[in-house]
């Protein structure tokens, strides 16, 4: 069956600039930077149209492999702390009165919804050496001389985990939510201790919910360059400073989109493995 | 019913919950305490005073910051809320061959690290030449937020009664008189809770600016990221707390919307 084009028309009108915006800012940047992936850098800045595999066999150096080493740990902790930290509080609003339930989650996005930098910035006032937590231990008498607090790998991780902690509280909270207290009720009829009928029952069933929240938090921990800039002082250098410096500073596009390329391919392999457990939909 | 029993939460639960929101407004308590604070250094509180309030408007780079801010965000919201809600009416009603790989490349922006947004925009708009500034940040905000806003009427559109509109149709009306009098006004919480949604997002947005802002269109988050290192003023906090403000009010107003419209619909 063929359609004339005044019958498509409005199909075109409608979702025609859609399209084109996807195409032209989204599919063919992310083409673009793949293609730079495979070039040599500029003398100055840029690209010189010509093929290599430099770029990636540069990221074998052990200097690159540490970095990578100290980002998917930062990523790995910052995940579990989170998961640690929301799991017991998705429950807890999950059980909340049903009238409390709308101002619980309103305190929770109001924080989410706020600058993240200003936040951040609201941290670097505490922890610095000259800042209100030293200032107050000093007074106190508890200490004699200012404890190294801001600019450690600590600090990041204190920035990461309270940054990204919404992340992973909305998902946990809507699979627990949906969960049929009736369930653990059974499993608690059946003999089940409430251990085992925690890890037998509710955890298997919130495993979407887990993974969810564990990929949202996973993924910008290590893109999140301002936060281990701020935090961190640059001391330890981490995935995302390393390609925002090729790309701003050290001007090595070509590495820097190399980087790149392989955070999207780790991004698609978490991807796969969630899509095994749970909806696409759920991530948003 | 048991199910629909009053449900009390343990001491435990309550102060662990009380714990997490401590840990989570301590940072914002602060930048919005030091905004009344008389002196000059974030260290200690000495007094109270509006001064801050008043300075901020004289400090001229952190007043264009603003402007700045202000203008990316109703530009790209405004933006991405006309394209979006006619791209899901479209992809509601209609039904192409490209559906598919439309959907795919929607959920693209939400799943990639922001940084690699960033830095593939940047790339391209050096390709093509344009100069970066607040042409470029603009499209690069509509970037991230389009697909928040067309997911979010989507799943308006999921519950949505088609009838209505035939009904209109039947009655006379042509395609645009029911599109502005049936489907716009059963689609608007949608519309407005996915305006917000961008709203914010563009306020909020660091990462994605970084890479697409120029010299003359430094916005107020990369303004404070430069001036951190260095020790901020407090009108740099009293500004700040203008915005906590601002989200505050935007969250607040868009719940009072959602939820009365809710009750309306049934």
């Amino acid at each position: 069956m063929k359609t004339s084009l005044k019958q498509r028309l409005p199909a075109l009108v409608m979702v025609g600039p859609i399209v084109i915006w996807l195409a032209l800012f989204i599919v063919i940047p992310l083409i673009y930077v793949f293609a730079i992936s495979f070039m040599n850098r500029g003398l100055y800045s840029g690209v010189v149209m010509e093929f290599t595999l430099d770029n990636y066999i540069q990221l074998l150096d052990l200097e690159y492999l540490n970095i990578f080493w100290k980002s998917i740990l930062l990523a790995v902790e910052t995940s579990v702390i989170c998961l640690l930290l929301g799991y017991p509080f998705a429950m807890i609003m999950a059980r909340a009165d049903k009238r409390m339930k709308p101002a619980m989650m309103l305190l929770i996005m109001l924080p989410f919804w706020t600058n993240s930098l200003i936040r951040t910035y609201g941290w670097n006032t505490l922890l610095r050496s000259e800042g209100i937590i030293n200032n107050l231990l000093l007074r106190l008498g508890l200490i004699q001389k200012p404890l190294e607090l801001l600019y450690t790998d600590g600090a990041v991780l204190l920035g990461m985990v309270y940054t990204l902690f919404p992340f992973m509280v909305l998902p946990l909270y809507s699979s627990i939510e949906k969960l049929d207290p009736s369930l653990m009720e059974a499993a608690g009829d059946l003999g089940a201790r409430r251990v085992r009928s925690f890890l037998r029952v509710m955890l298997p069933l919130t495993a979407p919910g887990i993974f969810a929240g564990t990929i949202q938090v996973f993924i910008p921990t290590l893109g999140y360059f301002f936060i281990s800039d701020m935090m961190g002082g640059g001391k330890t250098m981490y995935i995302g400073n390393l390609i925002k410096n090729q790309f701003l500073s050290a001007r090595n596009w070509p590495l820097g989109a190399a980087l790149s390329i392989l955070l999207i391919l780790l991004t698609l392999l978490l991807m796969k493995l969630y899509s095994r457990v749970g909806k696409m939909e759920d991530m948003v | 019913m048991k199910k629909h029993q009053r449900r009390t939460l343990s001491p435990e639960a309550v102060i662990y919950a009380c714990l997490i929101y401590l840990f989570l407004y301590l940072p914002i308590f602060v930048v919005v305490a030091f905004s009344f604070n008389t002196s000059k250094m974030n260290i200690v509180f000495e007094g109270f005073t509006f001064e801050w309030y008043w300075k901020m408007f004289e400090n001229r780079s952190l007043m264009d910051a603003l402007k700045n801010t202000l203008i990316v965000a109703a530009a790209s919201t405004g933006l991405s809320v006309v394209i979006g809600t006619i791209a899901a009416v479209g992809m509601y009603k209609f039904h192409f061959r490209m559906k598919n790989v439309v959907n795919n490349a929607l959920y693209i922006p939400v799943v990639i690290p922001e940084i690699v947004l960033g830095i593939s925009l940047l790339a391209f708009f050096s390709l093509v030449g344009v100069q970066m500034g607040m042409g470029t940040l603009i499209i690069s905000h509509v970037t991230f937020s389009l697909p928040f806003v067309v997911i979010t009427l989507r799943s308006r559109l999921a519950g949505y009664d088609k009838s209505m509109e035939e009904a209109a149709m039947d009655l006379g009306a042509n395609q645009w008189r029911t599109f502005r009098r049936v489907t716009l006004p059963i689609l608007a919480p949608g519309i407005m809770s996915g305006a917000m949604l961008a709203l914010t997002m563009s306020l909020d947005d660091v990462i994605v600016s970084f890479f697409t802002t120029g010299p003359n269109s430094t916005t107020l988050p990369i303004k404070i990221f430069g001036m951190v290192r260095k020790g901020v003023s407090p009108d740099v906090n009293a500004l700040s707390t203008l915005m906590i403000l601002a989200t505050v009010l935007i969250l607040i107003t868009s719940n009072i919307i959602e939820r009365r419209m809710e009750k309306r619909n049934g």
